[in-house]
């Protein structure tokens, strides 16, 4: 990443205070979620041992087994040991010789499973951790190979990167349209998912021609759409990226598969699904630490959702609420062992464009982002809420939105179309919107060089008055009796009233028993990474 | 409900034609896409559309090729057709489309309290894809979602709510308006729900304190609603905020009469 001269003067004391805070807001959040766990991530364990497929209704094995063995165990704890224990112990009593005819046969109900002890469970935990490594290393591997193809293909010539989606519900439509977008320029593509796959609470399976608005996100698809793109690479000579969602109900499946499938980009925000989906909060901080081990281990980059906070509240009055979140995801993910790299921290330029000043406004908030953390590919979202169907002005405006990532040196830019809120991209808008983007980056694509506000300008001075702003809600959070939780609850984080004890997915929580296992999160922790992750949670600074 | 507009805001005469720079010129732009690699037979053939839509003579004044196969025009020219506004037909919404914010203002000066929708889909439908674009806050079509509303109490059960939850669960909640959505539709089960489901309300509350039951899906007929009982029937394309429109429309009207 390339690393701009420092232009708005923030006070490093104020910014560090910032950090701190996060941190104090975090902690606890994690010590929650090393304390549960959830059936989601029994189930991607499951997945990174190698069972996959569907039973002949659809229901993937991992849910089958998983349901059997918490309902067996139910009386002992349920899902609070994890699944690793009492599914390896099966096997080596020699139940089935591998985990796909153990989940056939558990969900047959001809096994019975239990909690083993002593001897048997140290046998467990070896052989389930033996398994596990396989798909670990699997992710390792497709690390190594991205790394290989970007170098012999070669990497995206410039910064930000083009970020296009492809939204039809059909993968085999899906990949000619994610080719032609890339030949047209387009550096990452993104697969947006079905509607309300989110709140599905089982990964679908196979290859998907029916979706709502989008395109579920399935292991089959992932590796398609990949095959297709490690294709369209070689042809174009420059790697191209691809983005799913690890978020909803499954997030720490989804992220396995991604890791597995090598996928590139996540979407992975810390509090998406529990503000805007109504996911259950501890389930999805477990699963969102979870994922975020893989993602990090995996040399994924993730992709935070601040840009939903401004799409639902005014973005001048909650610019604070995005700083505040951006610091929030950062702790999260370094604490998961996530890089500044790996970290597309997002924000949008949402102002109505009536507003006097506007622009100036969002290049304050752009470049509080960028200088707040330097080293990370910030995530450029464009203009939603403020599209009219007015296309002409929907492109001008999209032009300036441009503008300012060029300005404010954007990692990854997702491409506006001017026909926002009007229809899918057409194959037209797409070219359209790239040649205004083009067009930016040509002519003013180096205007960053020029640009410095002045110090007790405007701009300047908007920036510290957000980042003071995102030190108060901080604050506010702690003063609640416990933190970021409360806050959710009370509605701190805009119109949404989310409890702990409320919200989807909830059933699948579990506080971790004193024999609980986990050959996964073990390997994911192993001390090389969690040094790693201690650092740089504990001292950012120190740690670039 | 067909009306003619009103004559008082039409210019005399009811026949006109577009205007570009001078009365009557009938002036029109026009951009398109067709699959064929960019050549002089391609600019052809976007001036023969453009003729066939009314345009004589076409103008194609840009045409770009969009890769190898297909090329962009954007096409200018006079159209030879004529419009009649006193022959327009315009089908009005029974209700007036309203902002979150205007919906929210209209809630809080009509019934001074928060109006509670309770949602859900019923039988053995998991599908809830239709009433979380509806409800969710992530809402659809570039609309948030009814929990978006500061005035909505929104309470989303989910998926396979028997009847005699939702019915249970409206009474608890005090509703005023119960939304269920019905994908699945093998052997009319979207049909034969629907009806259960507006019995029963019939049954159990008395005809003047019955909440207003409102059912959706991709697959309903929007004119069925007497039939099955309900107070309104939304089909595909449905977003938020027609929902919301249409439930503080009926409410505060209920209340206001």
């Amino acid at each position: 990443m390339s690393r701009p001269v420092k232009k708005l003067d923030l006070d490093p004391a104020t910014v560090r205070q910032a950090r701190a805070l996060a941190r104090r807001v975090g902690r606890p959040i994690v010590g929650l979620a090393r304390k549960h766990t959830t059936i989601a991530v029994e189930r991607a364990t499951l997945r990174l041992a190698g069972l996959a497929g569907a039973d002949a209704e659809g229901t993937p094995w991992v849910n089958r087994l998983a349901d059997v063995v918490r309902a067996d165990l139910d009386e002992h704890g349920g899902l609070g040991h994890g699944v690793a224990l009492p599914v390896w112990d099966a096997l080596l009593r020699g139940e089935a010789d591998d985990l796909g005819t153990l989940a056939q046969k558990a969900s047959a109900g001809s096994i019975r499973f239990r909690l083993p002890e002593g001897r048997d469970a140290a046998r467990a935990r070896a052989a389930s951790r033996k398994q596990v490594a396989t798909g670990i290393r699997r992710i390792d591997a497709r690390r190594r190979e991205r790394d290989r193809l970007v170098k012999r293909i070669g990497d995206a010539p410039r910064q930000p990167w083009i970020y296009l989606i492809v939204a039809t519900g059909d993968i085999y439509e899906d990949i000619p349209q994610a080719q032609q977008a890339a030949r047209e320029g387009a550096d990452v593509i993104a697969v947006i998912r079905s509607t309300g796959q989110s709140l599905l609470d089982y990964v679908p399976e196979g290859a998907t021609r029916e979706g709502f608005a989008g395109t579920y996100a399935t292991q089959e698809n992932f590796r398609l759409m990949r095959a297709a793109l490690d294709e369209t690479s070689r042809e174009l000579g420059r790697y191209i990226r691809l983005t799913n969602y690890a978020s909803g109900l499954c997030m720490p499946e989804i992220a396995a598969l991604a890791g597995m499938e090598r996928l590139d980009m996540m979407l992975n925000d810390s509090m998406y699904g529990i503000l805007f989906r109504d996911i259950n909060p501890i389930r999805t901080f477990v699963d969102q630490r979870f994922s975020r081990q893989i993602h990090a281990r995996a040399g994924i980059i993730i992709n935070t959702g601040e840009d939903n906070y401004l799409t639902t509240a005014d973005a001048v009055e909650a610019a604070h609420t995005v700083t505040t979140s951006q610091l929030l995801n950062e702790y999260f993910a370094k604490e998961a062992g996530l890089e500044d790299w790996q970290l597309g921290l997002g924000h949008a330029f949402e102002i109505d464009p009536d507003l006097p000043d506007s622009f100036r406004l969002e290049l304050a908030h752009a470049l509080l982002a960028r200088e707040l953390f330097p080293a990370a590919p910030l995530k450029w979202m464009p203009p939603t809420r403020h599209m009219t169907g007015d296309v002409f002005k929907g492109n001008l405006l999209d032009g300036f939105f441009n503008l300012a990532g060029a300005l404010t040196g954007q990692g990854i830019l997702l491409v506006g179309m001017m026909t926002e809120a009007v229809v899918t991209p057409w194959l037209s808008d797409r070219d359209l919107a790239l040649q205004n983007v083009r067009y930016v980056m040509n002519a003013a694509g180096n205007l960053h060089e020029d640009f410095r506000p002045a110090p007790d300008g405007f701009i300047a001075t908007r920036a510290r008055r957000v980042l003071g702003e995102s030190i108060e809600l901080l604050d506010l959070i702690l003063e609640h009796e416990n933190g970021l939780l409360d806050a959710i609850a009370d509605g701190t984080f805009g119109l949404m009233k989310r409890p702990p004890d409320g919200g989807r997915g909830l059933d699948g929580v579990a506080r971790k028993s004193s024999a609980y296992y986990n050959p996964a999160t073990e390997l994911l922790e192993s001390p090389v990474v969690q040094e790693r992750a201690k650092r740089a949670s504990r001292d950012p600074e120190a740690a670039r | 409900m067909n009306v003619e507009t009103g004559a008082e805001r039409l210019p005399q005469s009811p026949i006109i034609r577009p205007y570009g720079d001078t009365t009557g010129d009938g002036m029109v732009q026009l951009s398109f896409t067709l699959p064929i690699p960019h050549s002089k037979v391609a600019e052809g053939a976007a001036a023969q559309l453009a003729n066939k839509m009314g345009m004589e003579p076409a103008l194609v004044v840009h045409a770009r090729p969009m890769g190898p196969d297909f090329t962009f025009f954007v096409v200018y020219g006079p159209v030879n057709h004529l419009v009649d506004t006193s022959k327009v037909e315009v089908v009005e919404r029974d209700y007036p489309l309203l902002t979150p914010k205007e919906a929210n203002a209209a809630i809080k000066s009509t019934l001074r309290r928060r109006l509670v929708v309770v949602g859900g889909c019923i039988g053995t439908d998991a599908h809830t894809v239709g009433i979380d674009a509806i409800l969710n806050i992530k809402g659809f079509a570039g609309e948030k979602g009814l929990e978006y509303y500061r005035e909505l109490k929104v309470v989303n059960l989910g998926a396979q709510v028997s009847v005699p939850q939702l019915v249970e669960r409206a009474r608890v909640e005090n509703a005023d308006a119960v939304l269920v959505s019905q994908v699945v539709t093998q052997r009319d089960a979207h049909l034969l729900n629907t009806r259960e489901m507006s019995a029963a309300f019939r049954e159990s509350y008395p005809s003047d304190k019955r909440p207003l039951l409102v059912v959706g899906g991709p697959r309903f007929d929007e004119s069925m609603a007497d039939e099955l009982g309900v107070d309104r029937v939304f089909s595909r394309g449905t977003t938020p905020g027609e929902v919301a429109s249409f439930l503080v429309h009926r409410l505060t009207e209920r209340r206001a009469g």
